[in-house]
């Protein structure tokens, strides 16, 4: 019965956005996407008007969050790879799912592994460059101290879900990523 | 041809297609280039999927496959039958519209491959007993999905001839197990981070379809509720959000808060919250008065004018309306319902027979109740909530650097405010660390530390004999006649002197101790606090003594009033017959009314406490930013940088103000009612200013640290002003007498016989008794001893409950290592074991390699899978799965990848001596 539950919980989900979506990511590019979606066409909206969106253009992943949804890693989102993000980022995704993607949007360099020049990336995006070297390495040295479980220097996909899915924030960070304009349809 | 499509096709033949698509159906479920037909690509992922994961249960009932695999369809097909026809099509007309954009190239390329695999299917019709496979299952049952929805979308009647081959228990319980595998494949399915994850959900979508058709075995009911349900529950979900960020809304000054604490740390924000507090406090104490005292006496009681209280004396008439007079709570104002001696002491007031003294006398002891229940129950609050942080100590830094950002931002002045929240509050862990970290000379800074305490007390000492001799001095001034104008202000001129240099004195020898600054705020606070102590002792005892002075002379003026009035009345030269009219109130003689002066007192301090703060906040911080910042262009050094600089913001001072304004406030709104409603302005005005001016023109502090957790601090030195304004304010009501001929007590002997009053008057007589045996010593003090002793058992129970907190705290820190340092040795262990499975898996399916993208992903959901059901089983997970996923070529990112992921190791040597890297494949 609980699996009932979830599929018709989906559909109430996607039968009330998928076509809002549609619109936005036409609306992006409107002479790229085609309103016919029929014929299937082979079209990727760039990465310029992607990380112009509302949602993204003050984020300071949003690079990291265009490259890991895009299907080469470029950041050029098919209509897919679009409607992909927005189900991950809305607040209806399970929290593990939020976390593998957080994962794979802190891994900078795609490695699998969050190694301390992603993290080095991380603060520095952050903060915007504002901390000095010295304090921006304490940084990384302690996160590393704090949540790498099995000690080699890096932190795997499970320290990583170990530690962020205990984190209270991340509570608010998983109902916080829904992008409100059109999650509230 | 067409027969075939419909729904009814005969089980025969559903078992002959599955049959002759099986060889090819197979393979696509790896290595199908599934981009063009994605209902292929979906059935591929999903036959992928529970040959995975529920692999155990499958092989079993597969050895017996033939003789099954015939009665399977048939029983699906006539379970299906009739509710599969019905449901399926509503639907899909519930998706259509939906699908209508999204959705339509899908179901032309099904409909392509069904066309095909039909022909197939004819050509095939022989040999159903054979290719006995157990992903033959799978693919056969997706054919029927496929064959519905054909038959769906072409519309055409269902004309179906139901089977009629028998079932058993087995199969029953078998089909059974299908539809709980696939259920919980659905449920999962939300968590799986494939990359695909919309056709994913197509297909899943599809799978509910087999499930229905299946599963009509009476389970599948009320999927409209269930819709419902969920459309009301995801109402709720956001109705919630809303209301929160409503609430956040109204919560005043949030976003200035907020912004203060972005660029200025959390300890500079505590002072602003502390002053949101007392707003709110100040308030309700404001409510309270004016609704139960002021509001009540302007409306019923008697108007101004009246009776001698409440008319400005003849001989002030003249000046009354004069703003400098006004400045200094004289004339008009001092004769209004802002000070206590306008009230009058008439029982009832009004058609509703309001007993005002009484409620007069009520509501200051309710003000002082309601703060002291106010000011210890958050303390109380704020105490809970520090000792439910344990967890997050564990990972400061991680969760600042991974859960700091807030993904809701779509507003780059909301993000430059995160920016700089983000960075400061780095910065604050990082003073953190560096002090937990810090090792010094322990004897050495023992040593200092003691010799700052005792300059420190020196200086305390010091001051407080200075303020005794200077106050004993003034006394003596007050006594004599014309006295210089230093000699009458001295007093005041010293406090000032005291209170401008040693703060600062202080901080000096404060920078001898080496605290971190967080508990540097505390000592700093304290000290001032006792130095501000001698301030507020001079002030009292100044009043006192007025106090004494202006009753000792009531006596001979109420004689001079009786008299007056009494020759008023019985003057000759006057009509005896028609009686005098009574004499105006401005001209009767009135005692020097003491409450007032008090509450007069009060007033000034907390205005001109008020202008001072301003003034120092106008020229100190802001006019010297302007000069700092203006004349930088001009000046022969670096003005930013060198001697005047900006001012940091006075965190201590600006408390310690708040607080004995607080102090002031409680002590002077018994007489002076309308004194409250002064300090909600002043707190108002005080708030917005401040804010200002910290934004405008003050600089962070050098090493922004951060509040602690509860501002129990500020609390407690709250709560002891609070006490110590008390004190006098119970002094004056018990054992002073009230002005004979101001306020609602004039004519008692003391203020609180309103309540005897009240009690004799207006209760039945056993309720007097009653009080008045309450009110017995000899129950009084058991009740004392009652309250101390349970203080003392309270205490005692909460001391031993903290300790069995940190204990248990303790284990879990113990646990926790213990756990890490196992994973590590594990994870030493994984890479071989890893390997060795990571052959096992190439070996067992030679297909995984072609399956490229779709792979990868798969795995990974299979991880977070594990890791769903529990710890045990999360490592074994990683062991097996990790590496499966490594050796695949990741899709993502191919300019970026090849050179950045090997570059690493280089960059740091030892991270790829470390066991992991070292067998990890080239690509």
């Amino acid at each position: 019965m609980e699996g009932e539950k979830e599929s018709v919980r989906m559909r109430v989900f996607r039968a009330g956005s998928c076509q809002q979506l549609f619109y936005r990511y036409q609306d992006l590019a409107p002479q790229l996407v085609p309103l016919d979606y029929t014929s299937c066409p082979d079209v990727k909206v760039p990465y310029e008007l992607i990380g112009s969106m509302p949602e993204l253009k003050d984020n300071p992943f949003r690079q990291r969050i265009a490259q890991v949804f895009s299907e080469d890693g470029d950041g050029h989102m098919t209509l897919d790879n679009f409607l992909d993000m927005f189900s991950v980022m809305s607040e209806m995704a399970p929290r593990d799912l939020k976390a593998y993607y957080a994962f794979k949007i802190y891994d900078f360099n795609n490695d699998d592994y969050i190694c301390a020049w992603d993290l080095e990336q991380t603060v520095t995006k952050l903060t915007r460059g504002e901390l000095s070297a010295e304090e921006v390495s304490l940084i990384c040295e302690k996160v590393l101290d704090e949540a790498d479980g099995d000690h080699d220097g890096r932190l795997s996909l499970e320290d990583f879900q170990n530690m962020i899915l205990r984190a209270p924030d991340f509570l608010r960070f998983t109902d916080s990523v829904k992008f409100p304009p059109f999650f509230h349809l | 041809m067409s027969g075939r499509t419909h729904k009814g096709t005969a089980p025969g033949e559903c078992s002959q297609r599955d049959s002759a698509v099986t060889p090819m159906d197979c393979t696509p479920s790896r290595g199908r280039p599934g981009s063009l037909a994605e209902n292929f690509f979906f059935s591929a992922l999903a036959g992928d999927r529970s040959r995975r994961t529920p692999s155990m249960k499958r092989t079993r009932p597969a050895e017996k496959a033939p003789g099954r695999r015939r009665a399977q369809p048939g029983q699906k097909e006539r379970a299906g039958g009739s509710p599969g026809s019905g449901s399926p099509r509503r639907k899909q007309a519930e998706r259509k519209g939906r699908r209508e954009l999204l959705g339509d190239r899908e179901r032309r390329s099904a409909e392509k491959t069904c066309g095909g695999r039909r022909k197939k299917d004819g050509r095939a019709s022989l040999r159903e007993q054979r290719a006995p496979s157990k992903k033959e299952k799978e693919t056969r049952r997706k054919e029927e999905m496929r064959k519905q929805l054909k038959k769906h979308r072409s519309s055409s009647v269902a004309s179906s001839t139901s089977s009629g081959e028998s079932l058993s228990e087995e199969e029953l319980a078998r089909i059974l197990e299908q539809v709980e595998d696939k259920k919980k494949l659905i449920a999962s399915m939300r968590s799986k981070p494939w990359p695909m994850a919309r056709k994913l959900a197509e297909l899943r979508e599809a799978q509910e379809f087999v499930e229905k058709y299946e599963g009509a075995l009476g389970k599948g009911k009320g999927k409209r509720l269930y819709a419902y349900r969920m459309l009301m529950a995801k109402k709720w979900v956001k109705f919630k959000r809303d209301f929160d960020n409503f609430k956040t809304q109204c919560i005043p000054w949030e976003m200035k808060i907020k912004d203060i604490e972005s660029h200025f740390g959390s300890s500079v924000a505590s002072y602003f919250i502390f002053l949101r507090w007392m707003y709110g406090v100040n308030l309700v104490l404001f409510g309270l008065i004016f609704g139960l005292v002021i509001i009540p006496e302007v409306l019923m009681g008697m108007p101004y004018g009246s009776i001698p209280r409440k008319t400005v004396p003849r001989a002030e008439e003249e000046k009354a309306m004069d703003f400098s007079v006004l400045w200094d709570f004289e004339g008009y104002i001092k004769y209004s319902a802002l000070f206590y001696g306008y009230y009058n002491n008439q029982r009832t007031i009004g058609w509703l027979r309001y007993r005002l003294p009484m409620a007069y006398f009520m509501v200051g002891v309710s003000v002082f109740g309601y703060s002291l229940m106010i000011v210890i129950r958050s303390m109380a609050s704020n105490n809970q909530g520090s000792t439910s942080e344990g967890e997050s100590d564990n990972f400061t830094f991680s969760f600042k650097m991974f859960t700091s950002w807030d993904y809701l931002i779509g507003n780059s002045d909301t993000a430059d405010n995160k920016y700089a929240s983000i960075t400061t509050s780095f910065k604050e862990s990082i003073v953190d660390e560096q002090e937990s970290n810090k090792e010094e000379n322990v004897h050495l800074t023992r040593f200092l530390r003691v010799l700052a305490n005792f300059l420190i007390i020196c200086c305390l000492c010091g001051s407080g004999y200075l303020i005794y001799f200077v106050v004993k001095r003034s006394q003596e001034f007050s006594k004599m006649q014309n006295v210089s104008w230093y000699e009458r202000n001295e007093v005041e001129i010293v406090m000032s002197l005291l209170g401008m240099f040693c703060p600062p004195l202080f901080e000096t020898i404060a920078a001898l101790e080496n605290y971190h600054p967080r508990i540097g705020l505390k000592w700093q606070l304290g000290r001032i606090f006792a130095l501000f102590l001698g301030n507020l002792y001079t002030f009292l005892l100044a009043l006192m003594d007025d106090v004494h002075l202006k009753l000792s002379n009531e006596e001979t003026i109420k004689n001079i009033t009786h008299w007056t009035l009494f020759h008023y009345y019985n003057s000759s030269g006057w009509n005896e017959s028609v009686p005098r009219p009574p004499l105006h109130p401005a001209d009767v003689p009135r005692g020097s009314c003491w409450e007032t002066a008090v509450g007069i007192e009060f007033m000034r301090l907390t205005v001109s406490d008020m202008l001072v703060t301003y003034i120092t906040i106008l020229l100190g911080d802001f006019l010297r930013a302007c000069f700092v910042r203006f004349m930088n262009y001009c000046w022969c050094w670096d003005l930013e940088a060198g001697f005047p600089s900006y001012a940091e913001f006075d965190i201590s001072g600006n408390v310690l103000g708040l607080i004995f304004n607080q102090g002031m406030i409680w002590m002077g709104s018994f007489y002076a009612p309308g004194l409250v409603g002064i300090n909600v302005l002043r707190l108002l005005t005080s708030m917005y200013f401040q804010c200002w001016a910290v934004m405008s023109s003050n600089v962070p502090h050098e090493r922004v640290f951060k509040a602690s957790r509860s501002n129990n601090f500020y609390m407690g030195l709250l709560l002891l002003v609070l006490f110590l304004s008390l004190l006098p304010v119970a002094y004056t009501i018990m054992s002073l007498p009230p002005s004979f001929d101001c306020g609602p007590f004039s004519g008692k002997n003391r203020m609180y016989d309103v309540i005897q009053e009240t009690v004799e008057n207006d209760f039945p007589t056993f309720l007097g008794k009653i009080f008045a045996f309450l009110a017995n010593p000899g129950l009084i003090i058991p009740a004392i001893l009652l309250m101390f002793l349970a203080i003392y058992y309270l205490n005692s129970v909460s001391k031993s409950l903290s300790r069995a907190n940190a204990q248990l705290r303790k284990k879990i820190q113990a646990l926790r290592e213990i756990e890490k340092s196992h994973k590590s040795v594990k994870g030493r262990a994984t890479p071989r074991d890893s390997e060795d499975t990571d052959k096992g898996n190439s070996k067992n399916g030679t297909q995984l390699t072609k399956e490229g993208t779709a792979h990868h992903p798969a795995s990974q959901s299979q991880t977070l899978d594990q890791k769903a059901q529990g710890p045990g089983a999360s490592s074994s997970a990683s062991k097996t799965v990790l590496p499966v996923s490594q050796h695949l070529p990741l899709s993502r990112a191919p300019g970026v990848r090849p050179d950045s992921g090997q570059a690493r190791p280089q960059a740091h040597p030892w991270r790829s001596t470390s066991g992991k890297r070292v067998w990890r494949p080239p690509h």
